[in-house]
């Protein structure tokens, strides 16, 4: 059994609540770049090109690329063999209310959705704990904004609706997100699972490389379909008309039961932020 | 061609603007988000004196990142301004002229800016570190308890923006899509 400090993890948390915010994910950042060259839309290879400046400035004074630091999403695999020792929550908790503070982040949680108070740290953390073999832990950190979040959508399709209903699901989701979610964006689709878990699948969906493809080629190739439509869309960089309306499709997809098909749609910014460590 | 505007933004400026216009802005304007909109909708509600000066004022919908030493303000860019469609009518009507944010604003909005006078601006979202730099100074002017969330008073220069929606209601976000659409079909 391999021991693990909390104090550790809260180290490593806090480093990557800075660098995330800090630093745009080379895939994102190469996603950008080839879809200046590939864009024919004199205002959105405008918008494309600030977009870039952006982050060049964010990365150089290491500063947040957008103020919207995010909530705090936490993907944390367990190796079971891995004994922590102190309390792996509060530890996780402790390297957000850290790394926001000593990064200059906003803090934008707030302790009841009614009431509205900010905790003034940004925590809680959003964790999601995943127990693996080995004896590792891996994190990986992915701030979410939410003017992506708050568009994003999901629904209990009928076995029926197939794959055309998904299809139209996730176009309808970035028809009705326009211009608020900040596009070029970045879409998580979740298919199958339950409820709850199909909404899982769409955001873990976000931390996986937007130069990636889903491993079976079915779904790879749906990516390539729906990322296709949805740039024929024509909503563009911050929605003023372009070919540029997402970056990249991501789907995760896991076994559902014989009455549902359940279909997740979390939506990402381009400022679309993961960063992973291996303890 | 950029317009450049010096603020407060008067009701003669306002009327030569037109949406797909790209303008640098200069001067005074107000950050708040949802929680100061609130409050200030409240105010005017209960018909008491507001915190700021809203006659010919101009709102940028943010809520910037901590300050290190020796800058101004953190980064800066909008937020997605529909959350502030219940509350802009109320002090577009009380005399504010200009909004900053990004992404659609409903019908009412769109009918009081026609009614008062006023124009919807856009600044590109996820470029707060960018549009910092057009921010000279920065100071809490109201609603400190908010933190992140309280009405600062920004000095800016040159800060970039695009005319989203005109006082005649024209539309960028539909105008734009149309006029890219369009430039395919002619490419046929």
């Amino acid at each position: 059994m391999r021991e693990i400090s909390a104090e550790q993890i809260t180290k490593t948390v806090k480093k990557l609540c800075i660098e995330a915010n800090c630093r745009l994910p080379q895939d994102i950042k190469c996603s950008i770049e080839q879809s200046l060259e590939s864009e024919p839309f004199d205002t959105a290879k405008g918008i494309l090109s600030k977009i870039i400046e952006n982050y060049n400035i964010a990365e150089n004074e290491y500063k947040p690329i957008c103020q919207d630091t995010g909530a705090a999403c936490v993907f944390i695999n367990i190796g079971q063999d891995v004994h922590v020792i102190g309390n792996l929550t509060e530890a996780i908790n402790e390297g957000v209310r850290q790394g926001y503070k000593d990064g200059f982040l906003r803090k934008s949680m707030v302790k009841d959705p009614l009431h509205r108070e900010n905790t003034k740290d940004n925590t809680p953390a959003m964790i999601y704990y995943d127990i693996v073999e080995g004896d590792k832990i891996d994190i990986t950190l992915a701030p979410k904004g939410f003017g992506s979040e708050n568009m994003s959508r999901i629904k209990m399709l009928k076995p029926s609706d197939g794959v055309e209903g998904v299809i139209d699901f996730v176009l309808q989701t970035v028809e009705l997100a326009g211009s608020n979610p900040c596009p070029p964006i970045v879409v998580g689709v979740g298919i199958g699972g339950t409820f709850d878990k199909c909404a899982y699948l769409a955001k873990k969906a976000l931390t996986r490389s937007a130069d990636s493809e889903n491993p079976n080629p079915y779904y790879g190739e749906l990516e390539k379909t729906l990322l296709e439509k949805i740039n024929k869309l024509g909503i563009g960089p911050q929605g003023f008309g372009g070919k540029t309306t997402a970056l990249a499709v991501n789907i995760e997809t896991m076994p559902t039961h014989i009455a549902g098909l359940p279909v997740a749609v979390n939506i990402n910014c381009h400022v679309t932020r993961h960063v992973r460590e291996v303890i | 061609m950029e317009i450049k505007i010096n603020l407060p933004l008067t009701k003669d400026k306002l009327k030569t603007l037109k949406a797909g216009d790209s303008c640098l802005l200069s001067g005074v304007m107000y950050t708040g988000r949802d929680a100061a909109h609130k409050r200030l909708f409240e105010l005017i509600n209960e018909g008491k004196d507001l915190p700021v000066d809203i006659k010919d004022s101009t709102f940028y919908f943010v809520g910037p990142t901590p300050k290190k030493d020796g800058e101004p303000i953190g980064s800066a860019g909008p937020t997605t301004s529909y959350r502030m469609d219940a509350y802009s009518p109320s002090l577009i009507a009380m005399g504010q002229t200009g909004m900053i944010g990004k992404g659609i604003r409903n019908d009412d909005v769109i009918n009081a800016m026609k009614t008062y006078g006023a124009v919807y601006f856009g600044a590109i979202g996820g470029c707060g570190a960018l549009l910092s730099k057009c921010i000279k100074k920065c100071e809490v002017v109201a609603y400190e308890d908010l933190g992140t969330e309280a009405i600062h008073r920004l000095e800016v220069e040159d800060f970039p923006v695009v005319v989203i929606i005109d006082s005649e209601g024209n539309n960028l976000y539909k105008t734009g899509r149309e006029a890219y659409l369009k430039s395919l079909r002619e490419d046929i």
